[in-house]
């Protein structure tokens, strides 16, 4: 199943991420999945995410859909040129997995492999117009594909609380020329400035979901704020943190304030994109308290 | 060495629907210069009333002789819709710089040979990638500028204005963005996709093409 579908069926579509594990042993990750994603439509596997080595994400998609659940390919173009690029995404169409969500890519700079060399021949935006250039046929030489072309529900990632929310706007555009036909957010905290962003996003026309993070503890918070481009987490939010710690550690305060930001994006956007860090077990309780189970 | 190679016409006579101030820039004697294109393209903005004046100096790249050098063309210049450079990547970034509130456009890609680059200063850079595309982001180089090397806009890591990759480096889009809206040109970020061409030999472009 796609997931445009579900959008063009009206439904607030919940996504969740998972990461895949460093090795080659993915049953504890599966196992987790099922127990604690069955409440989410789809689930996006990211890919070397951080720019950390890790397992693969197709491979990963596939396995989690023959667990019976739906995989969203998250795609970077830091690791991989136009050839491997386009080599992947034909694998995907051919394992069914049919729902990309096409990026850019941290640096390697930032990852555990800093002596790595980035690629970065498309980014992003030509990613997306790369996809659309299979789903005619074609490749990106101008050569014809055999047989029947792929078709893709295909993403993309917009930052809504960016110092630049002009810049975001720009690439926005350019994501959905390109042929982006859903959007998730970087975690927003500020549920202000979403509701703002969203007054201009909503000119495209694209569904987006509103992203969210978990906050574990104050230190994670802080930790966000000097590190993650694109998140603030404004002094109150840290201070419910602070208040009663053994709440906190135990994840109740984090999904109170996660579920909240959820309830107030909600009447502007067309779903929510959960980035558990880790915390896919807070899932279940998080989707309830937001109203969205 | 380097080699400035003109671009097509139909791309320069398409930057701006009016008249070219033309700085071209004869500098390093390693930058190999297309003088007979330059010259027969000057003809016909000339023929088709588009050339509002032209100038021919050396290294534009150097700021002070830049300014030097302009000073009494300022007048002209602002008459003109647009300015045209023919150097390097590293001219047309400074020239960009200086006559920051006019359209400056590159004429030239910059390809690189090997051998001694010139006497270029280092404030600004050019990768001689052998496709430029200052004219799709306000004279500022997304090669050189960007840690991605991006050329369809930022990436979502810049924070405070500052590259997350180099946290010394500005943001090269933040850059781009701030200079085209100072200009009221934000459209031209409307462009087509883009994708770099890394295949610079002239051989195999030419047998793709007659395919």
């Amino acid at each position: 199943m796609r997931i445009t579908e579900l959008f063009d069926n009206g439904e607030f579509v919940v996504t969740a991420e998972v990461g895949p594990p460093k090795g080659i042993h993915i049953d504890g990750m599966v196992e987790e999945a099922k127990k604690y994603l069955s409440g989410v439509h789809f689930v996006n596997v990211t890919d070397n995410q951080s720019s950390v080595m890790r397992l693969g994400s197709l491979a990963t998609c596939k396995v989690l859909k023959d667990a019976g659940l739906n995989p969203i390919f998250q795609l970077t173009c830091r690791d991989r040129n136009r050839i491997a690029l386009q080599s992947d995404l034909l694998s995907a169409a051919m394992l069914g997995i049919d729902n990309i969500l096409c990026l850019t890519g941290d640096h390697t700079k930032l990852g555990d492999h800093p002596q790595a060399k980035p690629v970065f021949d498309l980014d992003s935006v030509s990613l997306l117009h790369t996809a659309c250039t299979l789903e005619t046929g074609m490749d990106l030489g101008g050569n014809a594909l055999v047989g029947e072309p792929p078709k893709f529900a295909k993403g993309a990632v917009v930052s809504p609380c960016s110092d630049s929310v002009d810049a975001q706007l720009v690439k926005m555009e350019r994501k959905v020329k390109a042929g982006a036909e859903f959007f998730q957010t970087q975690a927003v905290f500020e549920p202000e400035k979403f509701i703002k962003f969203m007054e201009q996003a909503k000119q495209f026309g694209k569904p987006v979901q509103v992203g969210i993070i978990i906050p574990k503890s104050a230190g994670m918070c802080k930790f966000m704020n000097n590190n993650v481009a694109g998140v603030h987490i404004p002094d109150e939010l840290i201070a419910e943190l602070q208040a009663d710690k053994e709440k906190t550690k135990a994840g109740i305060t984090g999904v109170e304030i996660a579920a909240r930001i959820i309830r107030e994006c909600k009447p502007y956007c067309q779903g929510v994109h959960i980035m558990s860090l880790g915390w896919e077990s807070k899932i279940p309780a998080l989707l309830s308290q937001a109203g969205l189970k | 060495m380097l080699m400035t190679k003109l671009k097509s016409k139909k791309e320069i006579l398409s930057l701006t629907s009016g008249s070219f101030f033309v700085i071209n820039c004869h500098g390093c004697k390693e930058v190999g210069f297309p003088e007979e294109e330059a010259k027969a393209l000057e003809k016909e903005l000339m023929a088709a009333g588009r050339l509002a004046g032209v100038i021919t100096t050396d290294y534009v790249c150097n700021p002070a002789e830049l300014t030097l050098r302009l000073r009494s063309c300022l007048p002209i210049i602002a008459e003109a819709d647009a300015v045209l450079v023919l150097s390097c990547g590293v001219g047309v970034q400074t020239v960009a710089e200086y006559l920051e509130d006019c359209k400056v456009f590159a004429a030239c890609d910059t390809i690189e040979l090997p051998g001694f680059q010139g006497v270029t200063p280092l404030e600004y850079d050019c990768g001689q990638c052998g496709e430029c595309f200052l004219n799709l982001t306000g004279g500022i180089c997304p090669i050189t500028a960007c840690s991605k090397s991006l050329v369809n806009g930022p990436c979502g890591g810049t924070k405070n204005g500052k590259c997350e990759v180099c946290p010394d480096m500005e943001c090269g889009w933040e850059r781009i963005i701030q200079r085209l809206k100072a200009q009221g040109r934000l459209d031209v970020l409307r462009c087509p996709t883009q994708m770099h061409d890394f295949n610079t030999d002239e051989a195999t472009k030419a047998a793709k093409e007659s395919e």
